[in-house]
């Protein structure tokens, strides 16, 4: 006979176990369902002693267990107490298979643990997701392993690891990293090469190969495991191994199918979007509740406050004051119109267009990330060439735009309901225009990474900001008075395309006549000179190209394709064309514009007959430039290698304009001609590192410098979404004595990063433990001199650069032919 | 094409000039234009002098103040160098005014002199200030034409990288040395712990290694008695091969702390000279007011 009880709770983490122990305080009949053998599993897998912290610092805690920020071991003894002094009833190793039945009589699968009745469902799985398994003969024999806690466990043993990600080459490295330890450790990879890897981790994975220490079979899969050995498949054939020990890291799929198969709907198709909830956590399955990460909540805080209120709500309390309302309350505060918490999400909610579409749970959370500023008639909201990338709706009252920067008298109105910043929002590029406000004006300031959620989750949200991102972008490339009326014929055929790097949008030679506007990412012109490309010309977002073939009906004179993964929009010539007939003013600017392309056309041809070699070497620095990641920089150091004398007197002035820690390695890097690209931030236009980050901690700063905010709370998403490898975890070391004790007496470690054993020392004096951070250039941000690497450079070797401005064919004779 | 708004951004580098080239040779023009107007005041006024010209003149005194005031600043390079201040200045720009307004002392100092030298301490001071700056003339010539050969010789290999794969290759030997005998393993052992990287800086600036213990080792491997077993022969062979990998590693390792040791060596004089220089200024200064 299965067991019913009132609420089943899957998942022990942070939301589910403060959903069980409210459950358990409540004397609610209860069952916390948690598939490993212990609770917290995500929490339970950080790396031993590592410092957890509790951000939001602002929010209050209101949960049955406690939590504040300190050591791992310390949070999950204090759960584990929490969970028992509450009386959870909690069952371990019970994987949840399946959910089936409706609200009041739902029948949970836990495959051979039977299966359990309940009434409710509160789903708190988080995101990790479960391991890819293996699926050959003999996978689920007991020394097939999907985790490796400490790699010091095994001695004298043939292991086979299995998987080309990070994860399984660091467990094959850990495995063999000790000699003494007597293992055999090989690592299998389904592929040719190690791609998916960083490359310090393949780096040292060849080295452990070429030293003996390992074996590394590529282009080979385990076809057979038994007791003892493993076959695998070879493309040599097939060919058996002792092996006493199998560790599986082939990634994990994300518990979104499993989510789904319970009959619950996600926001949209996205890969990034989350269910579909009503503000008491509900899902479009009545009965079932989704909290924490799986909700879109990573932060322990608010998965904790959910997991008390989503109990309060089943048990049918209505009138719950969220925890967040006194977050809320402060952020309005000071705002015009009195409005209560609530009265202002629907006042915001029912105005702004593109907010339409969302919960009120939604709401408040969208509320929590963003700002709403009371503007006065005449303030700016933003100023022209500000950097700035969050998007803006207008509540109340309205805008204009200031879309002539010589003449600040000529502006577009934007009325209530639509937004404004959207270019900025895509392109990551800086502002074009100056907006001020019309009239007294209520906004909301949406960040990106909000905007970007909010894209993904409310597909109209999403349609609207594109269209008015074309239109917008359109009359403010083109300027020449346009107005929304004549454009419409050409963007009713425009189309917004996504471009592979590499992948041309115009070939050289080609027939095609459409004009294109690059949205986001950037392009390089190449023509095919003496049978070689030459690169002539880089695209930043914001540009547009292949006006020459358009206007004048002749095959294209150039390729043009994508340096990065970039968006455009594709303008169909004819009504094009059609619109230049009409404006000749327009005409007339696109002519003068073309003429200056066709100079600087005419300009490399005739360098390249004079100085092919010049030109050729421009052409390949251009091409390793935008190979290194370049073309997605905005903001790169650079280090002329004819220069520089390696007295990285960059690094020293780095860590001591940085709390002691240098954020650049000159040494590392690439090379190319005199020209090399050092270890250290390019302040990409989108940022791989802001992709996932809990708390928002990072962002860009007002001279376009990604920067890492005090929220960080050090769990190293960023360090690893870096395809760069220029951010590193690390804490900030006690402060150096002075300079002058240094120079005069000797004392302490002298400019410059401290050595390791100094910092050690030190902080062992000082007492106080301090987490690892995420650390990375920040560009000096707020220091007037600018960059402190540049400005400590005795030779004019470093030197940071926009592509832009570096990519010119200006620069042909300069970079190369310089004597 | 068309880009959206120009860039408007804090002080940025943004020219690519080196430091002796800096801003259009601004400080080689400041430093040649003090150098012509000090001569041509000099032969100028030394005509009209009552005696011949010498620092106790009108003349002397205005040429020593000025390059006294050199010497102070041009030493307090050392200080701006390590200070990382927040507020807008560039290390490059000062090197460059280092450089020349250090060369024009040559001619400022010299006309301070009147061309009167002597076996006492205002020569000595006048001495050592040449000694500086001919050393500092050193430094030039390598700052302006070894980066070249330092950035050619290492590629894209760090220092850390040299160090670790020399570490990685001395534990392949001792590994590949397990079934070695003792002559075998002496000369393993000769190479592992035995070779010194680097040693003092003339050893470094000669990159002169001949007792190399890794070399050493090599000619030992090849003067062993014939290995008795088919196992030691393919141990000595892989030892052969990494005792060669090492050599290679090592001489890249070496070339490049000797062309460090060329690029600092100079300030070996530079710097205890100007601390010299400083004190004999100094007391040449007090000894000319003291015996006014």
């Amino acid at each position: 006979m299965a067991e019913t009880y009132k609420i089943a709770i899957v998942g022990s983490g942070p939301a589910g176990m403060s959903a069980a122990a409210h459950a358990a305080k409540k004397g609610v009949s209860h069952v916390l369902l948690e598939k490993t053998d212990h609770l917290s599993d995500t929490i339970f897998r950080y790396q031993k002693g590592k410092h957890v912290m509790a951000t939001p610092n602002v929010l209050v805690l209101r949960a049955d267990c406690e939590f504040d920020a300190g050591k791992r071991e310390k949070i999950l003894e204090q759960w584990d107490a929490d969970v028992k002094a509450a009386g959870v009833n909690v069952r371990f190793k019970a994987e949840v298979k399946a959910i089936t039945g409706e609200q009041g009589a739902f029948t949970l699968d836990l495959g051979k643990g039977g299966t359990i009745q309940a009434e409710n469902v509160i789903l708190a799985i988080g995101t990790q997701g479960n391991p890819n398994l293996m699926r050959c003969e003999g996978a689920s024999l007991p020394h097939v392993q999907y985790q490796l806690d400490d790699p010091g466990e095994y001695t004298d043993e043939h292991i086979f690891v299995i998987g080309s990600g990070d994860a399984g080459i660091e467990n094959a490295l850990g495995l063999a990293a000790d000699a003494g330890q007597g293992n055999t450790v090989t690592i299998l990879n389904r592929s040719a090469d190690f791609a998916r890897a960083k490359k310090a981790n393949v780096d040292n994975l060849m080295a452990a190969r070429d030293a003996g220490r390992m074996t590394v079979m590529t282009e080979t899969t385990p076809s057979l495991v038994e007791e003892g050995w493993v076959t695998v498949d070879t493309p040599q054939g097939s060919s058996r191994y002792r092996c006493d020990r199998i560790i599986a890291r082939m990634g994990a799929s994300p518990p979104r199918k499993f989510v789904e198969s319970c009959g619950v709907t996600f926001a949209s198709e996205q890969p990034s979007a989350f269910p579909t909830l009503s503000p008491t956590f509900e899902t479009t399955k009545p009965g079932i509740y989704v909290i924490g990460a799986l909700a879109g909540y990573p932060l322990i805080k608010h998965c904790m406050n959910q997991g008390f209120d989503v109990v309060e709500f089943i048990l049918g309390v209505t009138d719950l004051e969220p925890a967040d309302e006194p977050l809320l309350k402060e952020k309005l505060k000071g705002l015009p119109g009195n409005r209560s918490v609530s009265e202002w999400l629907e006042f915001l909610r029912s105005n702004v267009e593109i907010l339409n579409g969302l919960s009120p749970l939604q709401m408040r959370e969208f509320l929590l990330d963003s700002e709403v500023r009371a503007y006065r008639a005449g303030e700016p909201c933003f100023i022209r060439n500000e950097q700035g990338s969050s998007l803006f709706g207008i509540a109340s009252g309205s805008v204009k735009v200031e879309v002539d920067p010589a003449n600040p008298n000529i502006t577009v109105p934007i009325g209530q309901g639509s937004i404004f910043g959207e270019v900025g929002l895509i392109s990551g590029r800086r502002r074009g225009a100056t907006i001020r406000a019309a009239e007294p004006t209520i906004c909301i300031e949406i960040p990106r990474m909000a905007a970007l959620k909010l894209m993904a989750q409310v597909p109209e949200a999403r349609d609207t900001v594109n269209r008015i991102t074309t239109e917008r972008q359109v009359l403010q490339i083109f300027k020449s008075g346009l107005t929304p009326e004549d454009i419409r014929d050409v963007l009713a055929g425009s189309e917004v395309m996504d471009v592979k790097p590499g992948q041309p949008i115009i070939s050289e030679g080609d027939l095609s006549d459409d004009l294109y506007i690059i949205r986001s990412g950037s392009m390089i012109v190449e023509k095919d000179i003496g049978g070689k490309p030459v690169f002539m010309n880089y695209v930043p977002a914001g540009s547009y190209s292949g006006e020459m073939a358009m206007i004048e009906r002749s095959p294209r004179v150039a390729t043009v394709k994508a340096a990065i993964r970039s968006q455009v929009v594709k303008l169909p010539a004819e009504p094009f064309r059609a619109l230049l007939a009409r404006k000749p003013e327009l005409a007339a600017r696109m002519q003068a514009e073309m003429k200056a392309r066709r100079e600087i056309n005419a300009f490399i041809e005739e360098q390249k007959e004079q100085f092919g070699g010049a030109v050729d070497m421009y052409s390949s620095v251009a091409n390793f430039l935008i190979k290194q990641g370049i073309g997605e920089a905005t903001d790169v150091l650079l280090i002329d290698e004819s220069l520089c004398v390696g007295c990285d007197n960059c690094e020293r002035a780095c860590a001591d304009s940085h709390d002691g820690l240098s954020r650049l390695n000159r040494e590392a890097g690439t090379t190319f001609a005199n020209i090399h690209v050092p270890t250290s931030c390019r302040h990409c236009e989108h940022p791989h590192c802001m992709s996932d980050c809990p708390p928002n901690a990072i962002r860009r700063g007002p001279d376009g410098e990604v920067f890492i905010s005090d929220t960080c709370i050090g769990c190293g998403n960023c360090q690893r979404a870096c395809p760069y490898g220029v951010i590193q975890m690390d804490k900030p070391p006690p402060k150096k004595p002075g300079l002058l004790s240094w120079m005069l007496f000797g004392v302490g470690p002298g400019p410059g990063q401290p050595d390791y054993e100094w910092r050690k020392k030190a902080a062992k004096a000082g007492g106080a433990e301090s987490p690892k951070l995420a650390i990375k250039c920040d560009m000096c941000s707020g220091k007037s001199g600018g960059p402190a690497c540049v400005r400590a450079c005795p030779t004019g070797a470093a030197i940071r650069v926009s592509p832009d401005a570096f990519l010119s064919v200006a620069r042909v004779d300069k970079v190369v032919a310089r004597p | 094409m068309t880009q959206i708004g120009a860039h408007t951004e804090r002080v940025r580098q943004r020219t690519h000039e080196g430091f002796l080239r800096h801003h259009g040779f601004r400080y080689a023009q400041i430093a040649t234009g003090l150098c012509v107007a000090a001569v041509g005041v000099y032969f100028v006024t030394a005509a009209r002098l009552h005696e011949p010209p010498s620092g106790g003149s009108w003349l002397g005194y205005t040429l020593g103040t000025i390059s006294a005031g050199l010497i102070v600043w041009l030493a307090f390079l050392g200080v701006r160098k390590r200070v990382i201040t927040e507020g807008h200045y560039s290390l490059k720009a000062w090197v460059s005014a280092h450089v020349y307004l250090g060369l024009s002392l040559v001619v400022l100092a010299t006309l301070h002199t009147g061309f009167q030298f002597g076996w006492n301490i205002h020569t000595l001071a006048y001495a050592l200030m040449m000694l500086v700056i001919a050393s500092g003339a050193l430094g030039i010539w390598a700052y302006a034409t070894l980066p070249q050969r330092l950035h050619a010789n290492r590629g894209e290999i760090t220092r850390r990288q040299m160090l670790d794969a020399l570490e990685r290759l001395d534990a392949q030997l001792r590994d590949v040395a397990q079934p070695l005998d003792r002559a075998g393993a002496a000369v393993v052992r000769l190479s592992v712990e035995d070779t010194e990287l680097g040693g003092g800086f003339l050893r470094r600036l000669t990159n002169n290694h001949g007792d190399d213990a890794n070399q050493r080792a090599l000619k030992a491997l090849r003067n062993l008695p014939p290995p008795a077993g088919e196992r030691q022969a393919e141990a000595l062979a892989k030892i052969e091969e990494l005792l060669r990998q090492k050599a290679d590693v090592l001489s890249l390792a070496r070339r490049q702390m000797q062309i460090t040791a060329m690029l600092e060596g100079w300030l070996f004089i530079h710097i205890p000279a100007t601390f010299a220089l400083l004190a004999a200024l100094t007391a040449h200064i007090v000894s000319v007011f003291a015996y006014w």
